[in-house]
C-alpha cells in the first residue's frame, strides 16, 4: 500500500514538522493507516475528519502520548530529527518546549489539585532554568497575553473556578509557555460555546502570531478550518483521503467524501430550502475496512474498480491530492452531477413553504411569561439555599400548526429549563403555558394523558432514551400498546419505512444499530400516536456531521409531510438554520430576539444575536475569511446574579460605543421583546438591523 | 470554613452524647454485676453488695432511669464513674489507650505508607508481574481471617528464635516485666515487642490500601491532566508522581485517618493474641465482668474515636482537594 504525503506549497523551507507513513494500531485494530503531512514554519494545517477517522489518535502519535500498548510505526521528524522510537528524555525534553498540545477539554486536562499559575509555571520551569518567582512571574504573563483578566489573582485560582472558555485560554497559554515551534490543537474548541469558540480561535491566532508557530488544528468542525488553516488534509477511516490548500479541497474538492462531507454540513447560509446531501451509511469501523477504497459502501461514485484496491493518496494538481480512482474525473466543475447525488428516501424534501398564512394557523402551543428559578445551594452535607438561579425568567413564544421553532442560544441560556418545564405539562412558577388551546395549569390528569399523546419529545442521546432490553418493535410499539392499540405489527413497520428504517430490523436491539439509526427509532416512537407537536432536545448534536445531515432532513420531510410542528431545541445554529421557521434566541432566561429564520438570520437586530451569528463559522474559506466577527468579551454571567436592566449590557458591543445618556436605559430598563417588523422582534432598546452571516 | 466546622462539631456533640447514652442504657439493662459479688465465696451479704453496687451507681434495684442521670451528670462532669470493684474508669481507659495508640500507630502508617506505593505501582505497571502478585497476596491475605494470620507470625517468630537461639521477636505483651539495662535496654525491649504485632496490622493495611490505591491510581492515569503534564515536557514518571499520585492520594489519606479512628477500639484480636492490654480487649473483658460503666465509657470512646476521625478526614480531604472547599 502506498501513502502519499501532503505535500506543503512549494516554498522552499523546510519543514518544522514531518509525518510520514504513521501506522497506529491498538492490537489488531489499525486505527491509523499510514498519515502523512508536513506543516512549514507559521502555517496552519487543518486535519478534518469525522470520529473514527483516526485524527486524534495520530496526533497522540506524533507527541508520543499514545498508550504504551498502541503499536506506531512511520516516521515523525522534528525540524528533521526523528521522535518516533526516540528515548523517553528526548522525547520530554521536545513537548512542551519545540511542540506543545492543546486538548480538547480542558477541565479534565488541568490538575485540578494544583492552581493554574503553577501549572503554568511548572511548564515553564520544565524547560527553561529560572527561578520559582520568575517562573509565576511568566505564568501571569502568559495568563495576560491569553487574554485571562486580573491575571495575577487568577492564577491562584484553581481550574475548576474557571470557566470553559478560560480553562481553554489557559492550556493556550501552557502551550506557548516555551515559545514552540508546533502546537498541536486537538479539537480546541470542540467543547465549548460558539462565542467562546469564537475568543478562543482569536486567541490561538494571537498565540500563533507572538511564537510564530506552526499549527496543526485537528478538528471536525470544517468551519473552524475554513476560517483558519492554510492548508487542509481530510482523513477517514484511519487514512488522509484529500489533502491541499483549503481553497482547492473545499472549492474544488477531488475526493467524493469530501464533497459529501461539505455537502451535508449545515451552514449558516443556506436556508430552509436548501437540503442537505447526507453521506448513506456510516463511517466502517476500523477492525472491519472494506477491502478496496474504505468509502466505496458510502461512496454516491463508486465504480467495480474502486472495491478492487485501495486508492492512493496521489497528487491530482500541483499541491493537491486525494485518493480517489475517479478523482481525475471529478475535477471541475462542483458540485457532483445530479445523478450521482444520493437521495435517500426520506433524505429530500421539497421545499414547499408552510401552506396558509402564519395568522391563519391555529396555535399550538403558547408559552406566555414563563419563569422557572431553581435555588441555588450550596454545601454538600449541609445544604442551605444561598441565591436563586434565573433559569427561565419571563420567556413568551408560540408556535402554530406544521411550524418549526427552533429554541437556540448557548449553554446556561434556559433553553433546556424552559423546554422541561413545557414538557411538566403543570401550572408553570409563573406565567402561562398553553398546548393546544388547553392551559397546564388547569389540566386534570386525565386531560393530562390526552395531550400527552398529542404531544411526544426526542431527547439528545438516542441510547439513554431506548431501553436495550427492548427491541426495536417493541420500543416502537409501546406507545401504541400504552394508549389501547393491539395489533401493533403493520402499524410499527409504516413507522419504520417513515424513518427510512428497515422494517425487517424489527427484531433487532437499539445497541445493534448506529447512532443516526437509533435517533431515527426515537423519531419512529415519537410518531406513534400520530401527535400534532414533538418536542426536540438537540436532536442531531450527538451525530456526525454525515449522518446528522440525514437526520435533520429526515425531521424536515416529516414535518412538510405530516404537517407536524417542532419545538426544536439546539444549540447549533446552523442546524437550526436548516429546520426552523421561525427562531427565538436565549440570552440568561430571556429572550433576546424572536422571528421568522430569514429575518432572524439574515438581518438579526439584537447585538446578541449578531455576535453569536457572527461566530457561528462558515465552511466556505472565501466568505469565511471576508466575514467580519463580532467578538464578545468575558464570560455569561451567573444566572444567579443577572446585570440590572438589559442583561446583555455587560458584555453588549452596542452598549460600548453608546453616550452615556443612552446607557441609562440599558442599565436601568429591562427591555422586553418589542416587535420591530411584523413579527420579528427584540428586545434591545437600540436594535438595529445588522447583515452578519 | 470554620462555621462549616462548627456547625459540624455541634451534631457530632449530639450523635456521641445519643450513642453513649443508648449504649449505656443498654448494658445497664443487659450486663449484671450483681452476680460478680453474689458469685464470690464467701457469698457477701446481700445489704453489703446493694451498698457497693449503690456507691458504683450499678444497683439493679434502683430505677434505670435514675441510675442513668446519675450516671449522665457525673459524665457530664468528667466523672466516668467506677468499674464494678472500684477502680475509676478514665484512669483505666487513659492506660488502655496508651497501650493501644503504641500498638497500631506504626502498623497503621507503615501499612498505610506500604499500601500505598504498593498499589501506586501495581497500578503503573498494570497487569506487569508486580501487579500480579500483589493482587494474589493482598487477596490472600484479606481472606485469612487477622487471628490466624497472627497466630501464623507467632509460630515463624518462635521457629525464629529457635533456629537462631537469640530472642529476637517477643511474642506477648509489651515490655519484658521487670527489665534492667536502662533506657537502651528498655527500647530494644519494646521494639522487639512491638514488631511481631505492627507486622500484623501492617500486612493487613497493606493489603486493603493497594487495593484500594491501585484503583484510585488507575483511574487517574488515563486523566487527561496527566497527558498534558507529560505534553509539557514532564517525563512519565515525574508525570505520574507528582500529577497522578497526588490526586489519586486524597482518598487514601482520609481513609487513613478513619481507620485510626476506628482501629483505636477495633484491635481487639491482634491485642489479644499478642497479649496487650489495649482498649479492645478492655471492651471485651468489660462485657465478661458485668461492668456497666466501663463499656458505656468504651462505646462513649469509640463514638468520639470514628467521629473525631470522620471530621479529620472531612477536614484532610478539604485541605487536598480544593474542588470539595467550600468558601
Ligand atoms: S475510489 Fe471509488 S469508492 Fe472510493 S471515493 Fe473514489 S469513487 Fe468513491
Ligand atoms: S438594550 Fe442596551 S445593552 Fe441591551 S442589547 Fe440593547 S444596546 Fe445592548
Amino acid at each position: 500500500m502506498t501513502t502519499g504525503t501532503a505535500t506543503g506549497t512549494a516554498t522552499g523551507t523546510a519543514p518544522v514538522l514531518e509525518v510520514r507513513d504513521l501506522e497506529v494500531r491498538f492490537g489488531d485494530v489499525p486505527v491509523v493507516r499510514g498519515v502523512g503531512y508536513t506543516v512549514e514554519p507559521g502555517e496552519v494545517l487543518g486535519v478534518v475528519g469525522e470520529s473514527g477517522a483516526g485524527k486524534s489518535v495520530a496526533s497522540l502519535a506524533v507527541m508520543g502520548l499514545l498508550p504504551r500498548h498502541a503499536k506506531v510505526s512511520g516516521s515523525v521528524l522534528l525540524h528533521g530529527r526523528e521522535l518516533l522510537g526516540a528515548p523517553e528524555k528526548e522525547l520530554a525534553a521536545v513537548r512542551g518546549d519545540t511542540m506543545s498540545m492543546i486538548f480538547q477539554d480542558p477541565l479534565s486536562a488541568l490538575t485540578p489539585v494544583y492552581r493554574v499559575g503553577d501549572q503554568l509555571a511548572e511548564a515553564v520551569r520544565v524547560h527553561q532554568r529560572v527561578s520559582r518567582e520568575r517562573a509565576a512571574e511568566r505564568a501571569v504573563e502568559l495568563l495576560d497575553l491569553v487574554g485571562i483578566p486580573n491575571p495575577r489573582q487568577r492564577a491562584r485560582a484553581f481550574p475548576h473556578e474557571f470557566s470553559g472558555g478560560m480553562r481553554q485560554r489557559a492550556m493556550i497559554a501552557m502551550a506557548i509557555a516555551n515559545d514552540p515551534d508546533v502546537i498541536i490543537c486537538d479539537e480546541p474548541t470542540t467543547a465549548l460555546d460558539v462565542t467562546i469558540q469564537a475568543q478562543v480561535l482569536e486567541v490561538l491566532k494571537s498565540a500563533r502570531r507572538e511564537t510564530g508557530a506552526a499549527i496543526v488544528l485537528i478538528t471536525h468542525d470544517l468551519g473552524v478550518v475554513a476560517g483558519i488553516a492554510d492548508r487542509v488534509l481530510v482523513m477517514y477511516a484511519g487514512r488522509g483521503v484529500e489533502a491541499g490548500t483549503v481553497r482547492d479541497v473545499y472549492h474544488r474538492s477531488r475526493m467524493p467524501y469530501t464533497i459529501g462531507l461539505l455537502g451535508s454540513v449545515p451552514r449558516l447560509d443556506a436556508g430552509r430550502d436548501v437540503p442537505l446531501v447526507p453521506i448513506d451509511g456510516s463511517p466502517p469501523s476500523a477492525a472491519a475496512l472494506p477491502p478496496g477504497c474504505p468509502f466505496e459502501p458510502r461512496c454516491p461514485m463508486a465504480i467495480p474498480a474502486c472495491a478492487r484496491a485501495e486508492p492512493p493518496l496521489a497528487e491530482v494538481a500541483p499541491g493537491h491530492s486525494a485518493a480517489c480512482v475517479r478523482s481525475g474525473e471529478i475535477g471541475e466543475p462542483r458540485p457532483v452531477p445530479p445523478e450521482d447525488v444520493p437521495t435517500a428516501a426520506a433524505g429530500a424534501y421539497p421545499g414547499v413553504p408552510p401552506p396558509r398564512p402564519r395568522e391563519g394557523r391555529a396555535v399550538v402551543l403558547e408559552v406566555d411569561g414563563l419563569v422557572k428559578h431553581h435555588p441555588l445551594t450550596k454545601g454538600a452535607v449541609f445544604r442551605r439555599r444561598v441565591g436563586t438561579v434565573h433559569a427561565v425568567d419571563g420567556v413568551s413564544f408560540d408556535i402554530r400548526e406544521g411550524e418549526t421553532l427552533g429554541l437556540v442560544g448557548e449553554s446556561g441560556c434556559g433553553k433546556t429549563t424552559a423546554l422541561m418545564e413545557i414538557l411538566e405539562l403543570a401550572r408553570p412558577e409563573r406565567g402561562r403555558v398553553v398546548v393546544f388551546g388547553r392551559d397546564t395549569a388547569a389540566l386534570t390528569p386525565h386531560d393530562r394523558l390526552a395531550v400527552r399523546r398529542h404531544l411526544q419529545v426526542v431527547f439528545q442521546d438516542p441510547l439513554a432514551s431506548l431501553d436495550p432490553r427492548m427491541t426495536v418493535h417493541d420500543i416502537v410499539g409501546e406507545p401504541l400498546v400504552t394508549h389501547g392499540y393491539t395489533d401493533t405489527g403493520p402499524r410499527v413497520r409504516r413507522l419504520l419505512r417513515l424513518v427510512g428504517l428497515e422494517p425487517a430490523h424489527a427484531a433487532r436491539y437499539p445497541q445493534d444499530f448506529s447512532g443516526g439509526q437509533r435517533q431515527r427509532i426515537a423519531v419512529a416512537r415519537a410518531l406513534a400516536l400520530e401527535p400534532k407537536l414533538i418536542v426536540l432536545d438537540e436532536p442531531v448534536s450527538a451525530l456526525d456531521v454525515s449522518i446528522q445531515a440525514g437526520v435533520i432532513n429526515l425531521l424536515a420531510g416529516l414535518a412538510d409531510r405530516l404537517g407536524l410542528s417542532y419545538l426544536f431545541v439546539a444549540h447549533d445554529l446552523a442546524v437550526v438554520r436548516h429546520i426552523a421557521h421561525r427562531v427565538a434566541v436565549m440570552y440568561l432566561g430571556r429572550i433576546a430576539e424572536i422571528g421568522g429564520a430569514d429575518q432572524v438570520y439574515g438581518a438579526p437586530m439584537h447585538p446578541y444575536t449578531q455576535a453569536l451569528l457572527s461566530a457561528v463559522p462558515i465552511p466556505d474559506p472565501d466568505k469565511e475569511r471576508r466575514r467580519r466577527r463580532i467578538l464578545l468579551d468575558g464570560d455569561l454571567p451567573s444566572p444567579a446574579d443577572p446585570p440590572s436592566g438589559c442583561r446583555f449590557r455587560t458584555r453588549c458591543p452596542k452598549f460600548k460605543v453608546l453616550t452615556d445618556a443612552q446607557r441609562v436605559r440599558c442599565v436601568e430598563e429591562e427591555p422586553a421583546v418589542r416587535p420591530l417588523e411584523g413579527d420579528h422582534g427584540a428586545s434591545c432598546h437600540y436594535a438595529e438591523k445588522l447583515g452578519v452571516v | 470554613m470554620a462555621g462549616f466546622l462548627l456547625r459540624r462539631l455541634v451534631n457530632y456533640a449530639v450523635l456521641i452524647a445519643v450513642a453513649t447514652s443508648l449504649a449505656y442504657i443498654l448494658a445497664a439493662l443487659a450486663l449484671d454485676p450483681r452476680s460478680n459479688y453474689e458469685g464470690r465465696s464467701p457469698r457477701p451479704p446481700a445489704a453489703v453488695i446493694d451498698a457497693q453496687l449503690s456507691l458504683y451507681n450499678l444497683n439493679d434495684h434502683t430505677p434505670l432511669i435514675q441510675r442513668y442521670l446519675r450516671w449522665a451528670g457525673d459524665v457530664a462532669r468528667g466523672d466516668l464513674g467506677r468499674t464494678w470493684n472500684g477502680d475509676r474508669v478514665d484512669a483505666e481507659l487513659r492506660r488502655r489507650l496508651g497501650v493501644t495508640a503504641r500498638l497500631i500507630l506504626l502498623g497503621l502508617v507503615i501499612g498505610g505508607v506500604a499500601g500505598v506505593l504498593i498499589g501506586a505501582l501495581a497500578a503503573v505497571r498494570q497487569y506487569g508481574w508486580f501487579d500480579r502478585l500483589s493482587t494474589v497476596t493482598a487477596f490472600l491475605v484479606l481472606a485469612i481471617p487477622t487471628v490466624v494470620l497472627a497466630n501464623m507470625l507467632i509460630i515463624a517468630a518462635v521457629w525464629l528464635n529457635d533456629h537462631l537461639g537469640v530472642q529476637v521477636f517477643l511474642v506477648s505483651g509489651e515490655e519484658t516485666p521487670g527489665l534492667e539495662g536502662g533506657v537502651g535496654a528498655d527500647v530494644l525491649d519494646r521494639v522487639k515487642h512491638l514488631a511481631l504485632p505492627t507486622l500484623s496490622l501492617a500486612v493487613g493495611q497493606i493489603a486493603v490500601y493497594s487495593r484500594y490505591q491501585r484503583n484510585m491510581m488507575l483511574d487517574v492515569m488515563d486523566a487527561d491532566f496527566v497527558r498534558t503534564a507529560m505534553a509539557k515536557g514532564l517525563r512519565r514518571r515525574t508525570a505520574l508522581v507528582k500529577h497522578a499520585l497526588r490526586t489519586a492520594l486524597i482518598p487514601a489519606v482520609t481513609y487513613f485517618a478513619f481507620t485510626f479512628g476506628s482501629l483505636l477500639v477495633g484491635a481487639t484480636i491482634t491485642e489479644s493474641v499478642f497479649g496487650w492490654h489495649g482498649m479492645g480487649e478492655e471492651l471485651v473483658a468489660s462485657i465478661r465482668s458485668n461492668d456497666v460503666n466501663m463499656v458505656a465509657a468504651i462505646s462513649c470512646f469509640a463514638a468520639l474515636a470514628v467521629l473525631t476521625a470522620s471530621l479529620a478526614s472531612d477536614v484532610l480531604q478539604a485541605v487536598l482537594d480544593p474542588r470539595v472547599r467550600v468558601g
